[in-house]
This record gives structure tokens, sequence and C-alpha cells, in this order.
């Protein structure tokens, strides 16, 4: 029930004073309410829930756990 | 997809599985709170990659299961209405009442449809002034703030014929009642990683003090459960008992104060009765006093429903984490994903759905 799916803002327009935007998730692209996350620009991932923006996906942070698994090599070699 | 596919990647995982056996010098019960994570996990096995010892149970994290069956047949008997149209998201619709679930009502006639966003059914309700639109407003804080938006919109909008059966359900006080029920085994949780992109992770850090319990905020996806079960392991070998966050690429510590603005305005907490667990104080969320004329219930009197759960059912243990699918005698027998007889059975996000679906065989 809490599925949220990341995809990509292809574009962004104000509709009856609710902010919108179609995202695409791997080349299908669906209608979603931005008004969530108002700070949000064209080519930037979300996360996707019942047609509902929850949050901007951190790229910086999508890579921590790949650095904490280089350490844990280290460690082991 | 960006952002899915590399945390399915079985080399991670592989080593994610290493790093946990090394850490885990005791056996720990640690669980996952949310129904996604309970469906992913038991799909790609992941309970069953951790060393021996190191047990995942199953929490009460499915909306669609925890909704009361007196609730359902609430929905049924507004649903069956003339000149009703009753919304709902799609996994609400098998879910059996007393007389039989929303698509044998739709089969009989009545306008039942699915909706993929609560927006659907506020445009269904700005084209069809003639109906009454009723949305089924279930879920948990992730679902909220949508389904706040809609009554929001419709209030502003002045479309009198859009209303919400409201059963919202909250997370950190039916965790607080699995930590306080007798016989309790659960020694750290992997959190609801989408309920905290709204909510942040303020209300967390007074459980895991109070209870001495690690809460490690956690995503969905195999490494994500992995890297959270290291996490919540390292805590609990280290005798600590902290809020951390895995899922870091998506949650922040505020949460989504847009969002949470909007619960507040149209939201307050009630209490709340839940499939299998009983009635929580302040674990779910209600309409205010000022949207009443949205509020489904009031618009809809509906008699005194009576309703009895199958006294086979043992639920209400799978979800405090004390029972396994495979204990109950009924499980895929008398008790199938068809047929429910109980919370855990209605969906597939919950434990006995999930064992049903991937685990039959081998049970």
């Amino acid at each position: 029930m809490c599925l949220g799916v990341p995809g990509r803002i292809v574009d962004i327009a104000e509709e009856a004073g609710v902010l919108m935007g179609r995202v695409e998730f791997g080349g299908v692209a669906r209608k979603v309410c931005l008004a969530h996350v108002p700070d949000v620009a064209v080519g930037e991932y979300v996360l996707v829930h019942v047609g509902f923006a929850l949050s901007k996906l951190d790229e910086a942070e999508a890579h921590r756990v790949f650095e904490l698994l280089r350490e844990l090599d280290e460690v082991s070699t | 997809m960006k952002f899915i596919d590399e945390y399915r990647e079985a080399d991670a995982v592989a080593r994610l599985c290493d790093a946990i056996a090394a850490a885990a010098t005791h056996p720990w019960v640690v669980m996952e709170v949310c129904g996604g994570q309970t469906h992913s996990i038991v799909r790609y096995g992941v309970d069953r990659l951790l060393p021996p010892g190191v047990e995942l149970v199953h929490g009460p994290g499915c909306p669609v299961c925890v909704t009361p069956l007196q609730t359902i047949d609430r929905a049924h008997a507004i649903a069956a209405r003339p000149g009703v149209i009753f919304c709902s998201f799609g996994d609400m619709l098998r879910v059996p009442g007393s007389h039989g679930d929303l698509l044998s009502l739709r089969a009989r006639g009545a306008d039942v449809r699915v909706v993929y966003s609560p927006l659907d059914a506020l445009a269904l309700a700005a084209a069809r002034p003639d109906r009454e639109v009723v949305f089924f407003a279930i879920g948990f804080e992730t679902t909220a703030p949508a389904n706040a938006m809609a009554i929001a919109l419709a209030h502003k909008r002045r479309l009198s014929n859009f209303s919400a059966l409201v059963s919202h359900v909250l997370v950190p006080p039916a965790i607080a009642s699995i930590l306080q029920s007798p016989g309790n085994r659960v020694q750290g949780f992997l959190g609801p990683g989408h309920v905290c992109t709204i909510m942040g992770t303020a209300e967390y850090a007074p459980i895991a003090r109070r209870y001495r319990v690690p809460i490690v905020i956690t995503g969905f996806e195999p490494v994500d459960l992995l890297d959270g079960m290291l996490r919540c392991v390292r805590q609990l070998e280290a005798g600590r008992a902290e809020v951390e966050i895995q899922y870091s690429r998506v949650v922040r510590d505020e949460g989504n104060a847009h969002a949470r603005a909007l619960l507040d305005e149209v939201f307050e907490p009630c209490d709340r009765a839940w499939r299998g667990l009983g009635t929580i104080p302040k674990s779910g969320f209600k309409l205010r006093a000022e949207l009443r004329d949205h509020d489904a219930e009031r618009r809809f009197e509906v008699d005194t429903l009576v309703t009895r759960e199958s006294p086979l059912c043992i639920s209400g243990r799978i979800l405090k984490g004390l029972a396994k699918p495979c204990d109950c005698s009924a499980f895929g027998t008398r008790c199938t994903p068809e047929s429910p007889l109980g919370a855990t059975m209605v969906s597939s996000e919950g434990a006995c759905a999930a064992y049903y679906l991937y685990r039959k065989a081998a049970s």
C-alpha cells in the first residue's frame, strides 16, 4: 500500500491552482501532483505514491550504501 | 530503472549478508514495520539470507489488512446505495466483508470504481454533479497527504457531492502497542521508509529511548533491507537504541513539512480499531469538524453493523511478531487469499498472503 516508485520529472505546470507535472517511470509517463514538493525542477527524480510526489531523490545519499560496501571490502582485504 | 535496479544487485546483497553474519554474536529479533517491506522480504527471501539466530518478524504495516471488518461493511453499505459512485484503491476491492467483497458488489450492479489517485475521484465528482462520489480514504501517513489534498480541494471548490470514508492509521502508536504487549519478542525495528518520508523521525526517538529499541528507517529493496538489518544488528550488539536513517536517498529527519501542514489542516488524531490488534488510542486520523460536510460516515447513515471474526485466525499474534503464518492450522487450507479468514491474508502485503504467494510449496 505504501508503494513508492522513483521517476524523473518531464514537465511541470500549474492546473487549477495545483502544482502538477508529468513523471516518467522507465518509459511510461504519468501525471503527478507536485504540490508537496514545490521546489522540484524538470529532470530531477521524485518518489511517487498514489499520484503524488512525496520527496526528491538525493543522488549523493543514494550512493552511500555502496560506499559502505567498499569500506567493508577494504577492511576485509 | 534508476534508484531501483542497483538496490537489487546480487553481489551487494551477498556482501551485506556476510557483514551481518560477522556482526551478529547473539540471536536478535527484528520487526519490519511496513507491509511493502514484508512483501519484498518474502518475495526475495531476504529473511532466509540472514545468519542463524537473526530473525525477522512481520509487523502491522498493511493498512488494507488492519482495516476493521466493520469499516469494510460500512463501505459496502454505502457503495450499494443508488446514486453513489464508490471509489477505492484497487487492493481494497478484494477484501471480503461480512457479505462478499466490493468486486462482487460491483457485479451485482453497484458503481464501484478503482482509482489510481484520490485526485481521480475528485475529478469524477466535478464531472458528475448528479452523483454522490465517495472515496475510501485508507492508508498510513504515506497516503494521508494525498487523501487530505483531495478533501481540501473538494472543500475549496465546493464540490458538495464529494465525501470520504476515512479510516487512516498511524504507525508510532501501533509499534508502541506491540512493545507493550505481553510476551513481546521484538528487540529492534526496520522503520517504515515512506511513512517517515512524510513524518520524519521525531516521533520515533521517544519510542527508541523509552523501550530501548533501535529503529532504522529502511527502504524497500533487498539491498536496503539488508543494509537496515546490518545497522540494526550493529546497534543491538553495541547496546545502542537510536533512530537511524538507512533510506537516506528519500527520507530526511524533518520529513515533508508541506505535506504535514496539510495533514494538520484536514485531519485530527483519533482512537482507531485495528483488525487483529484491537483499538489503539490516538492511532488514527479523522476529519476535522470544519470538513464534516465531506465525511461519508455522517452523510450516509448506516445501521449498526454486527461483525464476527474467525476464531481460528491468529493474525493478531502474527501482527505482533509472536507467530508466523505457518504456525496457523488454517493457513493455505481453510484460509487463502481467495477466501481469507483474517487480516494478514486479505492483501498481498499481509504476511500470510505473502507466504502463500511465495512459500506455499515449501511450507
